[in-house]
């Protein structure tokens, strides 16, 4: 069998420095594809040269044993290549099928087609729909569509033009477990049809469950290329560290339980917010991480946004220290040792034009309020300390923090909550979209906070580390509270108090 | 050498000071008395010192302008707040001529100190207003600052009556003609705005919230900036910048026009700011290059003026040049006429 896309020999200089060096990637007809690598291994890069959004500096790529040479994504797209990016870059504004055909409607009338055939363009957007699995009403305003369903139109617009390659950059990283199923089973029907699917994900186990082989990319190099069934876990890591990885389970231990007779350090008393959150019964101590479980939409994070006076409550009481609070904004909770790290890193985390200095120390300046300044060597200071203590990769400590990588951007807001030396740290999804080893580091962060007394209140979407890290978990489901499991609870056990309540409903 | 020239030239105020520098060198090469600076009558008299002094309330306004829109808002109701403050001043400072004893003596209705801050404060009040509807409305900036572009002019006229009021008070005039150690008084004015507000910016934190609120207002909530109140005391601010500027421009034409004071000075503004580095899409601003720009726009009109371009198309003459400008300001299009530029050159080598 040929592959239908290959690439040898790619180099890619940014400045100077080798982002890609001697890259090479085999895509078959009828076959997922993963592309792995920790963050700044260079898998973005040799995408976008794959899609023509960078050229490359050096190399040889062939479709279908013909040379190509994409110029911009549109040319890619032209030779059957395309792409459905992380973000999903639609139109919110206008329809379903609008976004589906957006730049190529089907024309009809007189003038070779002046008028835009609508009755045609809907047609094809179900039969499209239709094929990967959804059916929904294609004029309704795909702003008003999930997340999940957005990233399905994403990819039925990909699959409008006559592909031959579809390449899935981390398609899955805000579909929850129900949706992430659907989309593999269209991959699967894709694959069938004869498709080459390249797809690019942090999770481990759906490389798993959908993958046929394995590429692994290393500091811009090639590592090598394995059918997935004889790549393990264990040496997938490996092979994406560079190093011997033990086995993680139970290396990051939560320590005993926390003393039940501690007194909460906040609790919440029937607290909700009608249409948000069904009235919840909460407490979290000093020195314990209170792992929150659920599937995505269960109302973890607005919960979270309740506890941060994000949102106002609209019923019950949350006490600090047993007395009674109302936190009207951000602020406040700040002023009672409250601290944040938002699911959201670009949108509520971040400020990305500003230094990772002025990021650091933003949160603590505010508590300070505006006129006990600190000065630019007291912020260098702040900064340069936890660079070096949570391992912050940059180059200095004035370069703009959007620059960094994911990893590297979450560990910069979790200082700037250290910073303000809050007693309750609130982590929403603090994992999500970084590199396994990045991961492990925040973990061990956590409990390494919680030892040192610190109350952490830990929202994660991956099972296995809620159960790692957890002293207590508190198990949510369709915006309500479900039960409490101790720390050490094996994930079925979780799954299994979220299933129960399934036959329940 | 070279090195260091090329260093300057990244410099974010380096292409703003190269504008002003050509734009007084045209000046100086048509007029032969530009670059001349003398004593005379106690004080230092030439064409540049009177474009400073001209300056004067747009500086202001920009310097109010900048911080609103580093924080991603706009004000086009500067203007209209001009025509307020000079208005409410020239109200109570009175256009009443009394005669004693055969010799005409000047009075003011309310004493001059309270004239200058009621009017200062009620202009602050209106840029309140517009922080007000900015931040806790929740209103578009320029759709909230047009109410009170559009309103503020009835309201000078409500004050004044709908008439123009003609200020007869001496000591008022010393704001925006008079002289301190030589220099327009008005020049101290501004340069004490200046400093006070980079002071501000540079010994507090209010320069970085600003910046944070322009570039990501909902992580700055989060992170607890206090997000609302950076925006409506900026607003406040601009509000007040204006109300100074109108004292000056009221007292240098000895009057106050509720119809035409400050007209389409918030479009100068803006403008000024823009040429001076600061996106109009907030976060990073510059008030040095802010002060920069509105000496770029006054000494165009200027030079329009003293080249004698016919006052029927001074105002094109004045959309080219400040088109030329911005283009020129544009990294882009420098970045593509330098392609263009050298293309041909490259080609000549291999022949």
């Amino acid at each position: 069998m040929t592959p239908i896309l290959e690439l040898s020999g790619i180099d890619k200089q940014f400045a100077g420095v080798n982002a890609l060096r001697d890259v090479q990637l085999r895509l078959f007809p009828g076959e997922i594809h993963a592309l792995m690598g920790q963050n700044g291994a260079g898998k973005s890069t040799l995408i976008k040269v794959l899609t023509g959004v960078l050229e490359s500096s050096r190399g040889d790529m062939r479709l279908a044993g013909e040379a190509i040479r994409p110029r911009s994504p549109l040319d890619a797209q032209k030779l059957g290549i395309s792409t459905v990016y992380q973000e999903v870059n639609l139109c919110p504004n206008l329809s379903v099928a609008e976004n589906v055909f957006a730049g190529r409607y089907p024309r009809c009338g007189a003038l070779q087609g002046f008028r835009i055939d609508w009755a045609e363009v809907h047609r094809r957007a179900r039969e499209l729909l239709a094929r990967i699995g959804l059916e929904i009403d294609v004029t309704q305003l795909l702003g008003s569509c999930s997340v999940a369903v957005q990233q399905l139109v994403a990819i039925a617009r990909a699959l409008g033009v006559e592909s031959k390659v579809l390449i899935l950059d981390e398609p899955t990283s805000s579909l929850d477990d129900d949706e992430v199923q659907k989309l593999f089973a269209v991959l699967r029907r894709l694959r069938g049809e004869g498709m080459a699917i390249l797809f690019i994900t942090h999770f481990l186990n759906q490389v798993y469950a959908v993958s046929d082989r394995i590429t692994v990319l290393r500091n811009g190099q090639w590592v090598g290329e394995w059918p997935a069934a004889e790549l393990g876990p264990q040496a997938l890591i490996s092979a994406m560290l560079g190093r011997e990885f033990a086995a993680t389970a139970g290396a990051a231990a939560p320590m005993a339980a926390a003393d039940a007779h501690t007194p909460a350090l906040l609790q919440t008393t029937g607290l909700g917010q009608t249409g948000h959150l069904h009235p919840i019964d909460l407490n979290v101590r000093a020195g314990e991480v209170l792992g929150l479980a659920g599937l995505l939409g269960a109302g973890r994070t607005e919960l979270a946004r309740l506890l941060f006076g994000l949102e106002a409550p609209d019923s019950g009481t949350l006490s600090i220290d047993g007395k009674n609070v109302r936190l009207a904004n951000p602020a406040d909770a700040v002023e009672h040792g409250l601290a944040l790290c938002p699911e959201e890193r670009k949108t509520d985390g971040i400020v990305g034009e500003l230094s990772v200095r002025e990021n650091i120390a933003l949160a603590l300046q505010a508590r300070q309020g505006v006129r006990r300044f600190m000065s630019h060597a007291e912020q260098t200071a702040l900064a340069e300390k936890f660079v070096k203590s949570l391992g912050i990769k940059c180059t200095n400590v004035e370069m703009p923090i959007g620059l960094l990588s994911g990893g590297n951007q979450q560990k910069a807001m979790i200082a700037r909550w250290l910073a303000t030396d809050p007693r309750l740290l609130i982590l929403d999804e603090p994992t999500r979209g970084i590199d396994v080893a990045a991961k492990q580091e925040i973990m061990d962060e956590i409990l390494r906070l919680a030892q040192a007394g610190m109350a952490v209140l830990f929202i994660s979407s991956e099972m296995s580390e809620v159960v790692r890290v957890s002293n207590r978990i508190a198990v949510l489901r369709d915006r309500r509270k479900v039960g409490e499991l101790p720390g050490g609870s094996s994930e079925a056990a979780v799954y299994e108090l979220i299933a129960a309540e399934h036959e329940h409903a | 050498m070279l090195k260091h020239f090329s260093m300057l030239m990244k410099h974010r105020l380096a292409w703003p000071v190269i504008t002003l520098l050509l734009l007084l060198a045209v000046n100086a090469a048509f007029n032969d008395g530009f670059l001349h600076i003398e004593w005379r009558g106690g004080h230092l008299y030439g064409s540049l010192i009177d474009i400073l002094n001209r300056a004067a309330p747009l500086m202001l306004v920009s310097l109010g302008m900048t911080l609103v829109i580093a924080t991603r808002g706009i004000d086009i109701s500067v203007g209209a707040v001009v025509a307020i403050a000079a208005a409410l001043a020239a109200w109570m400072i009175g256009g009443a001529l009394v005669v004693v004893d055969g010799v005409a003596t000047h009075v003011t209705r309310f004493p001059m100190p309270l004239a200058l801050i009621a009017a200062v404060a009620v202009a602050a009040l209106c840029g309140l207003w517009n922080g007000m509807l900015v931040a806790r409305v929740g209103m578009q900036p320029i759709i909230a600052t047009l109410i009170l572009m559009v309103a503020g002019r009835g309201i000078a006229q409500l004050i004044t009556n709908g008439q123009i009021i003609t200020i007869y008070y001496g000591p008022y005039f010393f704001l925006g003609s008079g002289y301190l150690l030589g220099l327009p008084f008005s020049l101290f004015i501004v340069a004490a705005v200046f400093v006070a507000l980079y002071l501000a910016i540079t010994r507090s934190a209010l320069g970085l919230f600003i910046q944070s609120v322009g570039i990501n207002p909902e992580a700055s909530r989060v992170a607890g900036v206090k997000a609302r109140a950076i925006i409506v005391g900026v607003y406040a601010f601009c509000g007040a910048c204006a109300g100074v500027a109108g004292l000056l421009i009221s007292s240098n034409v000895k009057s106050a026009d509720g119809n035409n004071a400050g007209q389409l000075i918030e479009l100068d503004a803006i403008l000024a700011v823009t040429l001076g580095g600061t996106l109009l899409t907030g976060g990073k601003f510059s008030l040095v290059g802010s002060m920069i720009g509105a000496l770029i726009i006054q000494t165009l009109t200027y030079a329009i003026y003293s080249l004698g371009v016919p006052p029927e198309i001074n105002l094109v003459v004045k959309a080219v040049v400040v088109f030329a400008v911005m283009l020129m300001q544009s990294a882009e299009f420098r970045d593509s006429i330098r392609a263009l530029v050298q293309k041909p050159a490259r080609g000549e080598v291999r022949a």
